[in-house]
């Protein structure tokens, strides 16, 4: 079971690899539109602080919506999602492993790169490391969420505008306990609620979506 | 082995086919004919449990398919329309990969050895992108070589492929058939297979058979 999920995380992250310019394009996005804030906004510190934790939240969630689509819309032409439906091991299993991959190269960079921005909104130290926290708790969320929104809409005409109608409402509870973390933080009500109720949602996200994006694949192929 | 009873097939609002019956034991290959839009890649799908029958049932030993699951599917190895490997990947890459997903023992060295079977040697760090129609069927049909499951659904295998590969591809399902095994294929071209007998079932002969609901 476990060498299943690994094979299909090694083979999702080698194509990643092959195909840099998918995630150097959704990480760039993120930065871009994540530092057209404080210069749209003015350099008023106060102002970019109170800012800070919903603009890096909402470009995170934006980031993510655009490396969903192809989630399994590749897979999905060339016929490799018959093959893995037809895997003697549970479907849900393989999407589970490609929701991790997908995490590992759309979520991890953004968390990575958040303390790097957090600092363009001059940040506290501690409110960084709340930030980055929230973004590591919180975007394998958006994974195993956005993954049922992208079998939902596979093969679709213009699926990807349908997708971000049906998904973001559902990440609106990472949004808010996601940046309402940081916050809590600056206030100094401390953030271990918010947190907590985030990883609620991230082990709801990750384990229990697969079984409707299985299912929704599954007649996707019919 | 695999019993079919009075299948039919509704696309839409037209009836692709209906009453399509037939027994497979083992060593025996089935060779779908009809032509084009008679339903031949549906109830390959049919067959494998990707689409539903909208009628009619298709037992597995005995045992209905969508019951067995995860049994029939491991017997089962299917190979589409499309040739599912990845245009990224070298063949080498895809054929790893695919046993690997499959959850087979196949190490480099029998991968190497399925390549240059199907004339693929020199190509195999090649991305498959690169390669040309035929290379690329050929580099899927690779799997065929090591494969061991029981029984193999081949849509159009012989597509784009040329004289040598079509006779080799034979070659693989003959032998397949000899150790036991069966085959459903979908075909155009008359190709002798060495061993085993053939059944035909030829699709959408009769009109009354296809009409709009």
């Amino acid at each position: 079971m476990l060498s299943l999920i690994r094979a299909v995380i090694g083979r999702d992250l080698r194509l990643a690899m092959r195909r840099q310019a998918d995630i150097v394009a959704a990480t760039f996005f993120f930065i871009i539109v994540v530092s057209l804030f404080p210069l749209g906004v003015g350099p008023e510190p106060e102002q970019l602080r109170r800012m800070a934790p919903g603009v890096l939240w909402v470009a995170a969630l934006l980031a993510t919506m655009l490396s969903l689509p192809r989630l399994f819309a590749d897979d999905h032409r060339d016929g490799t999602l018959e093959q893995l439906a037809l895997a003697p091991q549970p479907l849900a299993l393989i999407v589970l492993g490609k929701v991790i991959a997908h995490w590992l190269f759309a979520g991890l960079p953004l968390v990575l790169l958040a303390p790097v921005l957090g600092i363009q909104f001059d940040l506290a130290e501690d409110a960084l490391a709340v930030l980055t926290l929230s973004l590591l708790i919180g975007t394998p969320a958006l994974s195993g969420i956005g993954a049922i929104g992208a079998a939902l809409t596979l093969g679709v005409r213009g699926g990807g505008v349908l997708l971000s109608l049906l998904v973001l409402p559902l990440y609106i509870p990472v949004l808010i306990f996601g940046a309402g973390a940081v916050d809590a933080t600056v206030t100094g009500l401390g953030a271990q609620a918010h947190l907590s109720l985030l990883g609620a949602l991230a082990l709801g996200g990750v384990f229990f979506a697969p079984w409707p994006t299985a299912a929704a694949l599954r007649v996707a192929l019919e | 082995m695999l019993e079919a009873s009075n299948l039919e097939c509704v696309r839409g609002e037209r009836r692709l086919f209906a009453g399509v019956s037939f027994r497979l034991a083992a060593g025996e290959m089935l060779a779908l004919q009809g032509r084009n839009g008679s339903g031949k890649t549906s109830l390959l799908r049919m067959l494998c449990g990707l689409t539903p029958a909208a009628s009619g049932e298709i037992r597995w030993c005995g045992r209905p398919i969508a019951r067995l699951g995860e049994e029939f599917r491991s017997a089962l190895c299917f190979l589409g329309h499309q040739n599912a490997i990845k245009e990224e990947l070298t063949p080498l890459e895809n054929l790893l990969a695919t046993a690997r997903l499959a959850q087979e023992a196949l190490d480099e060295e029998a991968a190497l050895a399925a390549l240059e079977l199907v004339g693929l040697l020199g190509r195999e760090d090649l991305a498959c992108r690169y390669l040309s129609q035929g290379q690329k069927r050929r580099a899927a049909l690779a799997r065929l070589v090591h494969e061991k499951r029981a029984l193999w659904v081949l849509d159009e295998p012989y597509v784009a492929l040329d004289r040598a590969a079509i006779d080799l591809v034979a070659g693989l399902v003959g032998a397949h058939l000899q150790r036991g095994g069966l085959a459903v294929l979908t075909t155009h071209q008359a190709v002798a297979v060495s061993a085993g007998s053939v059944r035909e079932l030829t699709l959408g002969d009769d009109a009354a058979s296809q009409q709009r609901l």
